[in-house]
């Protein structure tokens, strides 16, 4: 404590939101009023990702508490043999929240969390692309994760495991709340994973420095890029999961019970869609820390940059090529079982390829042992050990053994925390300087380390052989008599002793937060943008935006801050309170135009708090509620468009150093364009995830054939294909009307609005009286499932509609201004693909009959 | 019976590292090799971190491509394809191929208990009886819940999944009890839901099952 006796600097104790008004230029003091968050209440209207990335991770690391205390009660039930510590209705909601917690409300968060706060400033933007969506996933990020979290306080928490493999998690074997509450809170949860993969994605292709070409991004961005992209492609099936599961527990629809032609495999297959990508997802991010920060600290600039691109981007496909290396025990054919685990251990070689490159950056450069490189050694030896223990499950006889053991405990744990505690840690203390603004004192961080590094090896080495001697997991307690009680023992007592070490941890980061000395940009010497400012940043993070001509900005130029600072950059001079940055060429980096974001609003919080609405009042089987309250979201939502776009056409904008741009509204392809498209990919996702769904239970479930096939009546059929059809053809001639004049773009989005509202009726109608009694078997059900996903896509296609209708009336389109309509067109040409491959596929699944005969010989 | 003689002394009777019939003996092997494997791997990486703190800049005249093709790609490829033939083969030989004469017995695990069907319409509760030195076609009928049949000293683990069913082929070398489990989570009960596989001389297999069924069947547990 003798750091709380040494005199303070100014400002006192509190930390500095804000510079002092005469610290700053004019035009920085015009910029920090446009940028600043309100106070008091207002700051619930946050979209700043700098306030929002500190967000995020403060509630990751408070959700990081909750699942280490989980931990604890964990290993204080099996320290001992025969524990009477809390019963098996107890244990097992405890070690299914723990990790739903540590995989759902922590890891996935924490990472975002860090993101959000850095890479605008390490591409050169002043904020992402959509900064309310920033908003708006915390929010659905921290509600859901209230809503399980009150759950465990109430006892009512979810029980079945983390993968909630049903039937256990069936309405007949788990008739309670608990497996709702895990439905529905963590699928409120993906929603802001969603929203950050959308978010990463298009503010990394596009919003950046000019100059800074894909090839000359910082490794970290490229990392981020892949790992939204398996967001995109990885969280849908899991949603779409978890919708179907839920329908079949309160709707009674048989997906997944095999006496009515569903099948339980079905979830574990779409669970591990999601569940394997996942672990990628969570390690991918972590490893483009260690690629950031190693070479920063061993002073050489990292080998291999090609290299490491290649490999992120084969391990992000391969990672979806994995998934039935959790399922090696539920019967699978051994030659699908060979190709998975062939698959399963070729993503070691782009993982050893990282590995060797970090290795020999090491060994050309002068490492030396400062805190953060204290945790990075710690990566090294935890992740490999994680990384070995893994190629051995992913050998099938080996896994036959050791599967649902607490081997696999121990091995998800050195690869999770060694992949990614361990770097996340590294990366704390040396981004501390950055988010304090102060020099970081390091002697608690090392003692932290050794109670971490030490205490944890403790726990799991040991879990290894727990697992070898036979120890299932999920044991609520155990016998004596079969060796498993020293070893369980030494697990605890490691533990605890890690549990002490991140206790330190957070005491140390409190401490860091209110005591040192102020420090000078950019501490370590690092070469990339995020160190090119003041710190703290301010709420603009540039005071101009740099031009970027090489990997090592800050090598090229070590005044870039200072001069940025002086307003030597693009858009220096804040024009009609316009939040102003910088958008690029997805290639080239070369500026094409000037995005205006949004400012603060209450708008996210709201929407985040009805779709909280809409979870209770499932939850509660309030079913009156439900659809007020989507009403209530469907309003809010539209109500963003209101500070979107703008009223008339600017032509080219000053945009400084005697660069001329359009503004966002006035280019083809806007920010909210690619925004559109890359949510598509996830939607196209989830209805690929359906069509395999269905395939699946056709050809593979038991309880097959079902009752006779009753084929959709042709002519409602027909109809509904020239519905959505006329819908895109009218959303395409609203564009083309543009031309000619804004009320006869308005007449043909009214024509497109009809068409989407009849495709919703007629697919409705289809579903409600032509599919009889769906409950009867899981062939009906899909296909009320598929009506549904059409329905549900023809009906946003009709508010998307209007809303144009409304976005023509009040101005906000013009020949210039037409991106509405474009995304319209998407919208309506997505909705039409989908219903027509479905009406298709519904058609053509009676002939598929015959192949079951070749799936299940 | 026989009680279990563990490995060191320590071993308890459901070790996977006490093997006692052919497919755990197999996976056993496995192991060691992996793990010596591993141990070999893991020595490097952290001889080569090692390096790099003791004697800075050594590596800087190393070329990136060195590091890339020789420890990115071909060490791990080398390695990684000789585990891949030796594991596939050893999971060759594990399958229940058809046509081996082996015995066939059903379990049928509810939560939370298992009950083993014979020939004949013979039962035995959490008491799996076997022939010793002959292979067993266990086929694991999926009920309820998932449960997943387990007799870690005989060989792997199979699901049993409402709907489906799987075979797994096990032998034990040597008359004796080993202890089974159930290791798919399953419920409040999982814990409890273990069973004792019995192998018999090959020659009282059959009368074992009867007197074994014939007391089960009065219903105690």
């Amino acid at each position: 404590m003798s750091d709380a006796a040494r005199p303070l600097v100014s400002g006192g104790a509190a930390p500095r939101d804000t510079d002092t008004p005469e610290d700053l230029t004019p035009a920085q003091r015009d910029l920090a009023r446009i940028w600043e968050t309100p106070p008091g209440w207002g700051r619930l209207a946050a979209v700043n990702h700098t306030v929002l990335g500190r967000r995020f991770i403060v509630a990751a690391f408070v959700f990081f508490a909750i699942g280490g205390v989980l931990a604890m009660l964990i290993r204080a039930q099996l320290a001992s043999p025969r524990s009477a510590f809390v019963g098996p209705e107890l244990y097992n909601q405890i070690f299914t929240m723990h990790g739903t917690v540590m995989m759902f409300l922590f890891a996935i968060p924490m990472f975002e969390g860090l993101a959000i706060y850095l890479l605008p400033k390490m591409l050169g933007a002043r904020d992402f692309a959509f900064p309310r969506l920033t908003a708006f996933g915390f929010w659905c990020y921290v509600l859901g994760g209230t809503i399980l979290v009150a759950a465990m306080l109430l006892g009512i928490a979810p029980d079945s495991g983390w993968f909630m493999y049903t039937p256990l998690s069936s309405g007949r074997h788990s008739p309670g709340i608990n497996a709702d509450i895990w439905l529905l809170g963590v699928t409120f949860v993906e929603i802001s994973a969603i929203a950050a993969a959308v978010e990463f994605t298009v503010s990394i292709l596009k919003f950046r420095a000019p100059g800074m070409s894909l090839s000359r991004m910082p490794l970290f961005g490229w990392y981020v890029l892949v790992t939204a992209g398996m967001m995109l492609v990885g969280f849908p099936p899991l949603i779409l999961g978890s919708v179907l599961l839920e329908a079949e527990r309160v709707l009674d629809l048989p997906f997944f019970d095999p006496a009515r032609g569903g099948d339980a495999l079905l979830w574990q297959h779409l669970f591990w869609l999601f569940g394997h990508p996942e672990v990628y997802i969570i390690f991918l991010p972590a490893a483009g820390l260690v690629s950031t920060i190693l070479p920063v600290l061993v002073r050489r600039e990292i080998l291999g940059y090609a290299a490491i691109v290649v490999s992120i981007t084969v391990m992000g496909f391969l990672s979806f090529g994995l998934w039935v290396h959790h399922m090696f025990t539920v019967g699978i054919p051994h030659l699908a079982q060979a190709f998975f685990s062939a698959a399963s251990v070729l993503v070691a070689i782009p993982t050893s390829v990282q590995i060797f490159l970090w290795i020999g950056t090491m060994m050309a450069g002068r490492p030396s042992f400062s805190v953060p490189m204290l945790y990075l050694v710690g990566f090294f030896v935890v992740f490999v050990c994680g990384g070995l223990t893994g190629v051995m499950l992913a050998i099938v006889p080996f896994d036959w053994q050791v599967h649902d053991t607490h081997f696999v405990v121990a091995h998800m744990h050195y690869v999770l925390v060694g992949g990614f505690i361990f770097p996340m840690l590294a990366a704390a203390y040396y981004y501390l300087p950055h988010v304090t603004g102060r020099e970081p004192l390091y002697g608690v961080g090392k003692l932290a380390f050794w109670l971490i590094f030490v205490g944890f090896n403790l726990t799991f080495l040991i879990m290894h052989l727990t697992g070898l001697l036979g120890m299932p997991r999920r044991y609520a307690s155990f016998p004596t008599g079969y060796g498993w009680d020293w070893p369980n023992l030494i697990s605890s007592v490691g533990g605890f002793i890690t549990t002490a070490g991140f206790a330190l941890f957070a005491i140390d980061m409190l401490f860091q937060l209110r005591f040192g000395r102020r420090t000078k940009p950019d501490p370590w010497g690092a070469e990339t943008l995020e160190w090119a400012m003041p710190l703290r940043p301010r709420a603009y993070a540039f005071a101009s935006l740099p031009t970027v001509s090489s990997r090592t900005p800050l090598r090229d130029a070590p005044g870039l801050g200072a001069a940025l600072e002086r307003g030597e950059g693009h858009l220096a001079t804040p024009r009609n309170r316009w939040q102003e940055t910088l958008v690029v060429d997805m290639a080239s980096g070369e500026p094409e135009h000037i995005a205006i974001l949004p400012r603060p609003t209450i708008l996210p919080l709201l929407t985040a708090l009805a779709i909280a609405g809409i979870v209770l009042a499932l939850l509660f089987k309030l079913f009156w509620l439900a659809p007020a309250a989507a009403a209530a979201m469907v309003v809010l939502l539209l109500l963003w468009s209101r500070d979107a776009g703008q009223r008339q056409d600017h032509g080219l904008l000053d945009a400084g150093r005697g660069l001329a741009l359009p503004l966002h509204a006035e280019v083809a392809r806007p920010a909210s364009w690619w925004g559109v498209v890359f949510l598509l990919a996830a939607d196209a996702t989830a209805f690929a995830s359906l069509v395999f769904g269905a395939l699946f239970l056709w050809l593979v479930a038991p309880g097959w054939p079902g009752p006779e096939v009753v084929p959709l009546p042709p002519a409602k059929a027909l109809a509904l294909a020239a519905a959505v059809l006329a819908a895109a053809v009218a959303g395409r001639a609203a564009v083309a009307a543009l031309r000619r004049s804004v009320p006869a773009a308005a007449l043909a989005l009214w024509a497109a609005a009809v068409a989407e509202a009849a495709a919703l009726g007629l697919a409705l109608w289809l579903m409600l009286a032509d599919v009889p009694a769906p409950t009867s078997h899981a062939s009906l059900a899909m296909t009320a499932a598929f009506l549904a996903f059409v329905a549900l896509h023809a009906g946003i296609g009709a508010v998307l509609a209007a809303l144009g209708v409304w976005r023509c009336v009040a101005g906000y389109v013009s020949v210039r201004r037409a991106a509405d309509l474009r995304i319209g067109v998407l919208w309506h040409d997505y909705t039409a693909a989908t219903a027509l491959l479905s009406l298709v596929f519904l058609a053509a699944l009676p002939w598929l009959v015959p192949l079951r005969s070749l799936a299940r010989p | 019976m026989i009680p279990a003689i563990g490995v060191g002394g320590c071993a308890g009777k459901l070790s996977i590292l006490d093997p006692a019939g052919p497919a755990a003996g197999a996976t056993a092997l496995l192991w060691w090799v992996m793990l010596a494997g591993a141990t070999a791997s893991f020595l490097l990486v952290v001889a080569l971190v090692a390096v790099a703190f003791l004697r800075p800049g050594i590596g800087a005249g190393i070329p990136p491509r060195r590091w890339l093709v020789w420890g990115g790609l071909a060490f791990p490829g080398t390695v990684l394809a000789a585990l891949l033939v030796f594991a596939l083969a050893t999971g060759e030989r594990l399958l229940p191929h058809p046509g081996s004469g082996a015995t066939v017995v059903e379990a049928v695990p509810e939560q939370w208990a298992w009950t083993f069907r014979y020939a004949g319409g013979r039962e035995t509760r959490d008491i799996l009886h076997l022939p010793a030195g002959r292979p067993v076609d266990v086929r694991v009928i999926g009920t309820d819940v998932i449960h997943s049949f387990w007799v870690p000293r005989l060989g792997g683990k199979v699901d049993a999944i409402p709907g489906h069913v799987n075979t797994i082929r096990l032998r034990a070398d040597r008359p004796g009890r080993y202890g089974g489990v159930c290791s798919e989570f399953c419920g409040t009960g999982h814990t409890s839901m273990t069973f004792t596989a019995v192998a018999h001389e090959a020659g009282a297999f059959e009368e074992a099952v009867s007197a074994a069924s014939g007391t089960s069947l009065e219903g105690t547990r």
